[in-house]
């Protein structure tokens, strides 16, 4: 364990620089998403089925549909943004563009260029659902100032993802076996967090088991910061995420340590 | 004279596999220092040991007096690489692959960027230094590869078979820049399978083989010592010569159509067989590196 601390330092933060560098030079393409998929979400969601469920109850009290879903959106965007960034694109870089094997050879510890790639993971969940939050602004969904928590807690929430992420990276044999915890761990997630319909609708023992969900918790949060409440029942979410995130990312980088010094 | 690299009964196992089974050698300061061998000889697992990155199995390893489970750090400040294969940032132009590896050793944008078109003006690349890496040649990306291994001013610098699958111009290119290189004292650590590279190149080398270090010296030395000054080639194997061969006591080699006479008196012994035997073609030749090689791993294939 200390020895592993020790291969941490702070030039970690260039390999950050460098995915930072990268992401710029291909920023267009980068920002179709974010931007994209939340009026695409809001328009089919909120006037197809919200032509039909107007307001749902969340907490006691009656909300818009679209209301609902929208941080649901967010939450979602830092899950997705967060776990491909370590899963599929730290897989090209590990292994077709072979990045590492020549960052390894300056200064840097293989721990400091995995520490870089979580950072930067959350990172891009950070950017992902700061670019979403601006296109669901427009269809006033959002209460501010309250809900300028959510782009510090969208990091935290990022980390836990990317560190998710980089643990299947340590593990898969090839690229097309991320299709497993994809749709093992990160479509249900998805769909069952919250994220379309509130889970007082469903059985007692399917809303405890949804309440381990870690995006269960991102979404409660965001949602809570939009609807302008705070901080509410927040920190217990935030501390469940940080208990979980601490162990998954050092995980993750000894799985990876594993998997690259034969 | 300094020495950069110590190596004492080196060691490198995966598992049940010996990659590297106790070699010893030292590499001193402004040489040009090659491993010779073919593949699987253990060429890349000693360097992968050196630049820190694969864990020594057992035996001790310094470089710079650092030993490399101390601080790979400090070693790793000093050292430039160039690996085998090609992994420059293809998301990036080709001088923005330097500057961004100079980040990596904590060197200032400005100091970066003089250093950058210092390399590339050296390297015969700044005129391409907006371009693409997709739009290299493998000649270009590998000169571009050793500019950004010497990024940090390296003191030792790592050419794990730099010239590997490239075309006749490309490699006299690089050696052009290594032999330079040389010249201003550098010291050099260079892998490869070329015989003539390795000639060319190195001070001295050692020829590695399942890997264990079969011999150690400056190559025309080697060459001397192993095969002698010449090499009397006989084609179409005419009968008789083998057992002349073997009754005169020359070294040789009977292989299927050719017999190869290891001599210092190459002229002589040419004379008495065109007297005697008739060969096809028979030639003499000055003996290389290629023929220790041979002679030392065998001429089976490998893999």
């Amino acid at each position: 364990m200390k020895r592993l601390l020790r291969a941490f330092s702070l030039r970690s933060l260039r390999v950050w620089q460098r995915n930072r560098d990268v992401y710029f030079v291909t920023w267009k393409t980068n920002l179709v998403p974010p931007l994209l998929e939340p009026i695409l979400y809001l328009l089919a969601f909120g006037a197809g089925i919200g032509a039909l469920v107007k307001t749902v109850p969340y907490r006691g009290e009656m909300i818009g549909y679209t209301q609902f879903i929208a941080p649901g959106l967010l939450a979602a965007q830092v899950m997705f943004q967060a776990f491909f960034e370590t899963t599929y694109n730290t897989f090209v870089r590990m292994y077709y563009q072979r990045t590492f094997d020549a960052i390894v050879t300056t200064p840097l510890s293989l721990e400091d260029v995995m520490a870089g790639e979580l950072l930067w993971g959350a990172t891009k969940g950070t950017i992902g659902c700061g670019v979403m939050m601006v296109a669901i602004s427009f269809f006033g969904l959002i209460h501010y100032p309250q809900a300028l928590v959510i782009i510090p807690f969208s990091f935290l929430a990022g980390l836990f993802f990317a560190g998710l992420g980089l643990c299947f990276t340590g593990l898969v044999p090839q690229i097309d076996a991320f299709n497993f915890p994809v749709f093992l761990f990160i479509m249900p997630m998805f769909l069952f967090s919250g994220t379309f319909f509130p889970l007082d609708v469903l059985p007692r023992w399917a809303q405890l088991l949804a309440e381990i969900l870690p995006l269960t918790h991102v979404s409660h949060v965001m949602r809570e910061a939009c609807l302008g409440r705070l901080p509410g029942r927040l920190l217990g979410s935030v501390a469940y995420l940080v208990v979980i995130t601490v162990p998954l990312a050092l995980l993750g980088i000894t799985l990876m340590r594993r998997r690259l010094v034969k | 004279m300094s020495i950069v690299i110590t190596a004492k009964g080196l060691c490198k196992s995966y598992g049940d596999l010996v990659a590297v089974g106790g070699i010893d050698f030292a590499i001193r300061a402004g040489e040009c220092f090659g491993f010779l061998g073919p593949n699987g000889a253990g060429k890349t697992s000693t360097v992968k040991m050196i630049h820190c990155f694969a864990p020594i199995t057992s035996g001790s390893l310094t470089v710079f007096g650092i030993d490399v489970k101390e601080d790979p750090r400090s070693i790793k400040a000093r050292i430039g690489v160039c690996q085998q294969e090609d992994n420059l940032d293809p998301d990036f132009s080709v001088a923005k692959n330097l500057t961004v590896f100079a980040r990596y050793f904590g060197i200032p944008a400005p100091e970066a960027a003089r250093r950058a078109q210092e390399l590339l003006e050296f390297m015969g690349l700044w005129e391409r230094r907006n371009d693409g890496i997709r739009q290299l040649s493998g000649g270009l990306k590998r000169r571009l590869v050793i500019a950004r291994a010497l990024i940090n001013r390296p003191d030792l610098l790592i050419l794990d078979e730099p010239t590997t699958g490239l075309d006749p111009q490309s490699r006299h290119q690089v050696w052009d820049r290594v032999r330079t290189l040389r010249k201003q004292g550098k010291t050099i650590l260079l892998t490869t399978h070329y015989m003539d590279e390795a000639q060319t190149l190195c001070d001295r080398l050692v020829i590695m083989d399942h890997g264990k270090i079969l011999v150690e010296g400056p190559p025309t030395e080697l060459v001397r010592r192993g095969v002698g000054k010449e090499v009397v080639e006989v084609w179409g194997a005419p009968p008789g010569l083998a057992d002349h061969a073997r009754q005169s006591g020359w070294t040789f080699e009977n292989d299927t159509d050719q017999v190869l006479i290891y001599t210092d008196h190459g002229e002589a012994i040419f004379r008495e067989i065109a007297g005697r035997f008739p060969a096809e073609r028979c030639t003499v030749r000055t003996a290389g590196l290629e023929d220790l090689f041979l002679k030392l791993t065998g001429r089976e294939l490998r893999e």
